[in-house]
């Protein structure tokens, strides 16, 4: 028998490497526009997760949208490396 | 609709292009456009649909023209400082194009009202300053299948895009669900740049001309952003969603709603002005008074013994509330402290009071000299 069982082996985690953009009062929140972030996030919700812990985002994933280059996607859409991933929230003044 | 010879020459830099004509001309004329609030964004919106010639337009605004409006909102003018928006704004329309039907309505949109008044025209552009309103207008546009030019701004970035019945998503298929009315900060709280709407409100007139003549590709499908810090217009694509509750295949939303969170003094238990000076003047021990507004807001005037705490702050501030008989929330004219009012009801047991008309009314009936931004 082979020493090392593939299926048991976890892979290693891979960071993805993401450009990532913010609007409004994720602009404010952040303290920035855009930045470029190394996150182990598989999907969209997982990195709206992680940015909510570092930058105190409130708004529920049901409250505003992430744009995957320069399109709008459901939360649950896997993240590849090089994507521009773009968070934008409603804004409402008149 | 036919043009005159008035309309031939008013309208010649239009006639000359092949692309909008006699044809496009005549369908500005016939057409029926209605601008939901006369502010930073409907008073570039409403200059250039008069000045472009459309027919009739309907103007949905209950407000009156304030000092601090002056900085964005380019339909008003200084003499006209506390007179009605929408009268204001009709009598520039009729004086830049004498011959359009101006159509006023000095209402709140709520649902009661929002069929009738929108049932009346063809297109619809929404420049209000509320959660609530855009998702009323949003979805009574649906039901009725009227064409949406939305726009909205936020201190240096503005989002628009465009709704046609049939042809692409609707504003519920972007944004499902309403943030709470507060955590989005508004003008007056974040600030804007006074030029921001002109873009902005421009670009809906844009849109809604392009759309009566059958011009040109409208931003359907897309939400267009620009940031004029930047100086950067994007735009994100959108689908419209087969489980959207307005426009989807089992729509839950089969009539127009008033939103739980609508900027509504009277959804909380208010206060006179009158009855606060008394209140003040006999109990001021008792009264704990505080003052939602923002902190410039704050320092240029307020009530003797309030204590500022801005709304956003609110969340993150202990106030030994139970230590005093009353707890009365004031902010400009109302409707910060009616927010401020309801989330303090749903975190503590003490009773609090909505000041009715907060400083504006304050200044008005009790203290002249009090300075109000």
């Amino acid at each position: 028998m082979h020493p090392i069982q593939k299926d048991s082996v976890n892979p290693p985690a891979t960071l993805l490497s993401l450009q990532l953009q913010y609007f409004a009062i994720f602009r404010e929140q952040a303290g920035k526009r855009s930045e470029v972030l190394l996150s182990s996030a598989t999907t969209a919700a997982e990195l709206y997760a992680e940015l909510q812990q570092r930058y105190g985002f409130e708004l529920t994933t049901s409250q505003t949208k992430a744009a995957i280059n320069n399109e709008f996607c459901d939360w649950d859409r896997q993240l590849k490396s090089g994507d521009a991933v773009a968070f934008i929230p409603p804004v409402a003044g008149g | 609709m036919s043009l005159t010879p008035h309309d031939l020459s008013r309208y010649s830099r239009h006639l000359a292009l092949g692309e909008l004509g006699i044809t496009g001309q005549e369908k500005l004329k016939a057409a029926r456009v209605l601008v939901v609030g006369a502010g930073g964004l409907g008073s570039p919106a409403l200059l250039y649909l008069a000045a472009a010639g459309v027919g009739t337009i309907g103007i949905v605004e209950f407000d009156r023209v304030d000092i601090s409006n002056l900085q964005r909102q380019v339909l008003f003018d200084s003499a006209q400082i506390g007179q009605s928006k929408a009268h204001a704004a009709a009598h520039r329309l009729q004086a830049l194009n004498p011959t359009l039907n101006i159509q006023i309505h000095e209402v709140e949109l709520q649902a009661s009202n929002v069929m009738t008044i929108i049932g009346d025209y063809d297109l619809v552009l929404d420049g209000t300053d509320q959660f609530a309103a855009r998702y009323l207008i949003n979805d009574a546009c649906v039901l009725l299948r009227k064409s949406l030019v939305s726009a909205a701004i936020h201190r240096f970035e503005g989002q628009l895009f465009t709704y046609v019945p049939n042809l692409g998503p609707c504003y519920r298929c972007l944004f499902p669900a309403s943030p709470a009315e507060n955590s989005i900060p508004n003008c007056a709280q974040a600030g804007v740049l006074g030029v921001l709407p002109g873009v902005m409100g421009s670009l809906q007139a844009t849109e809604a001309i392009k759309l009566i003549a059958g011009i040109g590709e409208p931003l359907i499908g897309r939400l267009m952003t620009y940031d004029a810090l930047s100086m950067n217009f994007s735009e994100f694509k959108f689908s419209a969603r087969s489980d959207c509750a307005v426009c989807g295949l089992n729509p839950s939303i089969i009539a127009p709603q008033d939103g739980s969170n609508r900027c509504d003094s009277k959804q909380a238990d208010t206060i006179s002005i009158n009855q606060l000076h008394a209140l003040l003047e006999t109990d001021r021990r008792n009264t704990l008074l505080i003052d939602v507004r923002e902190q410039y807001e704050f320092s240029a005037g307020h009530i003797e013994g309030a204590v500022n705490i801005p709304l956003s702050d609110l969340s993150h501030t202990s106030i030994a509330a139970d230590e005093f008989s009353s707890v009365v929330f004031i902010c400009r004219s109302g409707g910060r402290s009616a927010h401020a009012c309801q989330w303090f009801k749903s975190h503590s047991q003490v009773k609090t009071l909505n000041a009715a008309g907060g400083m504006l009314a304050w200044q008005q009936a009790i203290d002249p000299s009090v300075l109000v931004v």
